[in-house]
């Protein structure tokens, strides 16, 4: 591994609206060191959802190297960007995107079992679970748990695979003040513990006050701090 | 991703929406059922009527006048010498009985009751040749055929509608077109088949209905010649020589045969090609439900693939990739169709039932049969149906973009 987790290099991303082409992002230099905890922030439209989904191979950019733990990704095919998500990236979203059916355990191990591993998920998703403190709630369904919870069942999904990076998509945006300052905690806690860089897309300037970096979007560009 | 896994989850994804699979479901089951239901009386029929093309006697040829493949001039009909030439044991050594026949319609009365039946002329080497036996009374003897006798055999419909019963007949005088018949026996009931009851006929000397039943221009004339060959490897062999007796006497051009010769056989396997059509030609039509069954579960993976987009959109962020997507919704596809293949087969098996049921309630020997090869034909058929028809919409939740499936609302 070398010195950066995330290498974004002039990072461009066109997208064609009907007739017009859109530019997104228009040459976004990214750096994350590992173990860094960064938000990004910017107003509607001003590309960090672009930005973020890049970061988090679910789309390609239109130009620019990104080189994602020690590799090459900008340019991979569809199945092999799935294969670095699931070693890789650790989502959280802002509405939690459990799959209803299935229990909080479930929701767990389903990265495993996309990693096609069988050996031990269930004892692994377990501890997962217990790392975020829902040792308790394994066989709950998502409508059984409360918002905090289900984003806990989140966390602990996202980072079962022991990621390099996880990216979080507003992850309080859709809680009330008190479980989303301890989602925040949480997310927090598990950085410092497990070393996992962290990136929050966030419009709320209180956390990115807790995180030890801002990187500041407009119109498709970084606003130099 | 193991399979087991991929079941469960299709299984519990299918019974979040009940109603909906099983309405999808049961257009497979309805499509299944038929095919099965049709495969199987299909199957039925063809062993009835070869059954009962066997049950006519064992090793037989069927002689008739006529050429059915060619025009052929000047047909002389088969004659008594005909069969006689047959049954020369130098001419044709391979052929150990004959029995020549002659058939009309006639009306047959007993005191107040009255029947319309077929009356056939035999020589007493019928009852061997067409496997007879007699419930009681005596078969026609050589004497009775010399002497022209006025006696009759009655089959056993026959017997029930003039007499209502079956036994104590021997004895009684019918009358067959006015004319009196002493009966000297009944026919053991051989059961329906598909040219006509066997039991609704009367036999009488084949020289009485030459002379007094049924007229023919030819006096010597008969119908139909059988003729029994030692065993089934010399059929073709006899058939060779029949042919070549019969034109000799009947001075036919080369290649220009006034007569037929049917194997038994031939019949059996003309029987089982018409069947064979015909079960082909109904399975088809059945098999066009198993289609529309098909489009339906097309339809709902379709709107199932629509709904779940944000569900496929999560799958692929957490790294699912195409083929992982693609298997989960194939899966649910094909337990759809299997789930209704195994129901359908039930069904289908139950109708073949009941059909044979009423088959046997109207004295119709007829068993409907549920092949093994049917019920895997099915159920190979309405998975590769799920199979087919969810690869359509399989593939597309596969080739979603991730960014857009989490974007959908």
């Amino acid at each position: 591994m070398g010195e950066w987790v995330i290498d974004a290099e002039n990072i461009t991303k066109v997208y064609r609206m009907g007739e017009v082409l859109v530019n997104a992002l228009a040459g976004v230099t990214v750096k994350i060191h590992p173990g860094e905890v960064v938000s990004i922030m910017g107003p509607s439209g001003s590309g960090k959802s672009t930005l973020m989904n890049i970061l988090g191979c679910l789309d390609r950019p239109t130009s620019g190297e990104y080189i994602l733990d020690g590799a090459v990704v900008s340019n991979l095919r569809d199945d092999q960007l799935a294969l670095i998500r699931n070693r890789k990236v650790g989502f959280v979203f802002q509405s939690f995107n459990l799959l209803p059916r299935a229990s909080a355990i479930s929701n767990v191990e389903l990265p495993l079992r996309y990693a096609g591993i069988n050996k031990d998920r269930n004892e692994k998703a377990r501890l997962a679970l217990e790392s975020v403190g829902l040792g308790d709630r394994i066989k709950h369904h998502p409508a059984e748990l409360s918002g905090g919870q289900q984003q806990r069942v989140a966390i602990a999904r996202a980072l079962i695979n022991d990621p390099a990076i996880l990216m979080a998509d507003e992850p309080t945006g859709n809680l009330d003040s008190k479980s989303g300052k301890e989602i925040l905690e949480l997310i927090l806690k598990l950085n410092k513990e497990r070393g996992t860089t962290v990136i929050i897309v966030t419009h709320d300037p209180l956390i990115a006050a807790r995180t030890s970096r801002v990187i500041r979007l407009r119109d498709g560009l970084v606003e130099e701090a | 991703m193991d399979l087991w896994q991929s079941v469960i989850e299709a299984l519990q994804s299918l019974t979040a929406n009940k109603m909906r699979s099983g309405l999808t479901i049961l257009g497979i089951v309805i499509g299944v059922a038929a095919v099965i239901a049709m495969l199987a009386a299909g199957q039925g029929a063809q062993d009835t009527i070869t059954g009962s093309i066997s049950g006519i006697g064992t090793n037989l040829l069927f002689v008739f006048s006529g050429n059915m493949g060619e025009t052929v001039r000047n047909v002389q009909p088969l004659t008594l010498g005909d069969a006689e030439a047959i049954a020369d044991p130098f001419q044709a050594p391979s052929i150990v009985a004959v029995a020549p026949a002659i058939q009309g319609s006639v009306e047959v009365t007993y005191g107040g009751e009255q029947t319309s039946t077929s009356v056939v002329g035999v020589t007493p080497d019928y009852a061997a040749v067409r496997n007879y036996h007699m419930t009681e009374g005596e078969f026609i003897s050589a004497d009775q055929m010399l002497g022209n006798s006025s006696v009759v055999l009655l089959g056993v419909d026959v017997a029930d509608k003039l007499f209502g019963r079956r036994d104590g007949l021997v004895g009684e005088v019918i009358r067959i077109e006015g004319q009196p018949f002493r009966v000297q026996g009944v026919l053991e009931s051989k059961g329906g088949s598909s040219f006509g009851s066997q039991d609704n006929q009367v036999l009488v000397p084949l020289s009485t209905a030459q002379t007094r039943l049924v007229r023919r221009t030819v006096r010597d004339r008969v119908d139909l010649i059988l003729a029994q060959v030692i065993g089934p490897d010399d059929i073709s062999r006899a058939s060779d020589e029949i042919a070549q007796i019969l034109r000799t006497r009947h001075r036919t051009a080369i290649g220009a045969d006034d007569f037929t010769i049917f194997s038994q056989q031939d019949f059996v396997s003309t029987a089982k090609t018409i069947t064979g059509v015909l079960t082909i030609f109904l399975g088809g039509i059945a098999a066009i439900s198993l289609l529309v069954g098909g489009i339906g579960i097309m339809n709902i993976m379709l709107v199932s693939v629509t709904e779940r987009t944000r569900e496929i959109g999560l799958r692929k962020a957490l790294g699912a990739r195409k083929r992982d997507i693609m298997i989960q919704f194939l899966t649910e596809s094909s337990m759809l169709s299997m789930l209704g293949g195994l129901v359908g087969i039930l069904l289908g098996w139950l109708i073949a039932q009941i059909v044979g049921q009423i088959a046997a309630a109207n004295a119709t020997p007829f068993t409907p049969v549920v092949g093994i090869n049917d019920v895997l034909l099915a159920t190979l058929f309405s998975t590769a149906v799920g199979l087919f028809f969810g690869i359509y919409p399989a593939n597309r939740a596969a080739n979603l973009e991730p960014v857009e499936a989490l974007r959908y609302e």
